[in-house]
């Protein structure tokens, strides 16, 4: 009895700790006002980018958003990854392109250190200004991808089994369309989807 | 005469023990295990490393505590992309159990998010889909009874029972050589991973994987289509996302051996 008393208000401690830490971060983003109960940023979610800064991903909140999941040493499917993404910011003014941002939120966190991230930036040109490379923490992996609904294995060699998608959200980080077709073609309904969401 | 009686004390005491372990964890040592789950990338079985299980699914009156202690698991108060309308439902209120949900009985209508959240408090986590599978391979004697048919056909009979009625209580079936209780028979349980059983609709339909969908080799195949109680689990497992609840889908959590 005593020791469930204790493990009750160790509970309740933490619970104290969370609520407040999530009251503070809800206090910062843009608009000021409370989170949409449908909005991914419910979840805190830390994120190394390829500076090496580590700021929550409710940052980003203020700006609509294209997120997808990938990791650097991928061969196949995640350079095209970033095609779509660079194809999908072709088809948008140069104000438009501002006034969104591009998330790759890596799945291989052990892996994609900054300077992994880092290469990939260089090596395929992404404007830093609008592009972000960022790795969760290994424990937060598979919430985030709960979130977007992606799924995930890791093989026994290091790579990992995937499926692959872009996620629009708005600024609030509600989901708003998402479309799995990768590649330097994009889904021109998606694209709509997208210039709809930034404005003309 | 007297060894009835010393039979007798060994069983209250055996009992005891057991009573007090209830809703604590059984050991289970792992090892290398082979999985009716076959990817071709994994060549020489599945490594299950060292891990403890919870012996008993955690049940309502462990999940109302919960909520209790972490409002924001109330299911007035969830946020919805953690946890979809109907999460908890059969609850009478949002901090109340009422007569559909019985203290001891399993608590289903969870979400992903709500279980691993709840297994996080306990500092401890979802099992992995690997170590489910390991644990569950156990019938009460043998470690692993899943070439034997009886036990087989054991299981598809508590699957074939109508899911209308209402859940036993956690904990009325005899443990397994692990110590572990309940499963096979009473709820389908969240693993960890879950969302790692690449398992599409058209996977399922037609055994062809969409190769630009799931990217990289590693295909999934079914290594032990006998055991199709446990395929049952994976296709269940693999078509949900992480806010969904269900009427018979709870969970239970595990941890890393110290």
């Amino acid at each position: 009895m005593k020791r469930l008393a204790t493990v009750t208000l160790g509970i309740a401690m933490l619970a104290g700790v969370a609520i407040s830490a999530t009251d503070e971060a809800f206090a910062a983003p843009a608009t000021g006002t409370a989170l949409p109960a449908d909005s991914v940023y419910q979840l805190p979610l830390q994120l190394t980018d390829q500076a090496g800064q580590a700021r929550d991903w409710r940052t980003r909140r203020g700006k609509p958003q294209l997120v997808a999941m990938f990791y650097t040493s991928c061969q196949y499917i995640c350079p095209l990854i970033v095609d779509s993404g660079k194809a999908i910011e072709a088809q948008l003014t140069p104000a438009q392109r501002n006034r969104l941002g591009i998330l790759l939120v890596s799945m291989d966190p052990k892996r994609d250190t900054p300077a992994a991230l880092a290469s990939v930036v260089a090596k395929r040109k992404l404007d830093t200004a609008r592009w972000t490379l960022a790795a969760p923490p290994t424990d937060s992996v598979r919430d985030v991808a709960g979130l977007l609904g992606i799924r995930f294995r890791q093989l026994e060699d290091g790579e990992f089994n995937h499926t692959s998608a872009l996620i629009l959200l708005d600024a609030d980080g509600r989901i708003l369309g998402r479309t799995e077709q990768v590649g330097t073609r994009p889904d021109p309904e998606f694209v709509a989807l997208v210039r709809k969401t930034v404005g003309s | 005469m007297r060894r009835s009686i010393s039979a007798a004390m060994f069983l209250l005491c055996t009992g005891g023990v057991l009573a007090a372990a209830d809703t604590g964890f059984a050991h289970l040592t792992g090892g290398s295990f082979r999985s009716v789950l076959k990817y071709e990338d994994v060549k020489n079985g599945t490594r299950v490393a060292p891990f403890d299980l919870q012996r008993r699914p955690v049940t309502n009156g462990d999940f109302l505590a919960f909520v209790r202690a972490n409002p924001q698991w109330r299911r007035d108060n969830v946020a919805r992309v953690f946890a979809e309308e109907r999460y908890l439902q059969h609850w009478q209120g949002p901090a109340t159990l009422g007569p559909n949900a019985l203290p001891e009985q399993p608590v289903v209508w969870v979400s992903w998010f709500a279980a691993n959240a709840y297994c996080k408090a306990r500092n401890a986590r979802l099992p992995t889909w690997s170590e489910w599978e390991f644990a569950s391979a156990a019938d009460e004697t043998r470690r692993d009874a899943r070439s034997d048919p009886a036990w087989r056909e054991r299981i598809l009979a508590w699957y074939s029972r109508p899911s209308n009625k209402a859940l036993a209580r956690a904990g009325l079936q005899a443990p397994n050589a692990w110590g572990v209780q309940d499963l096979h028979g009473l709820v389908w349980e969240w693993t960890e991973d879950y969302s790692a059983l690449l398992v599409s609709d058209d996977n399922r339909n037609q055994g062809d994987p969409d190769k630009l969908k799931f990217c990289g080799a590693g295909a999934l195949s079914m290594s032990d289509v006998e055991n199709y109680a446990v395929l049952m689990r994976v296709a269940m497992l693999s078509s949900l996302n992480g806010a969904d609840a269900t009427a018979n889908l709870g969970f239970r959590c595990a941890r890393d051996s110290p």
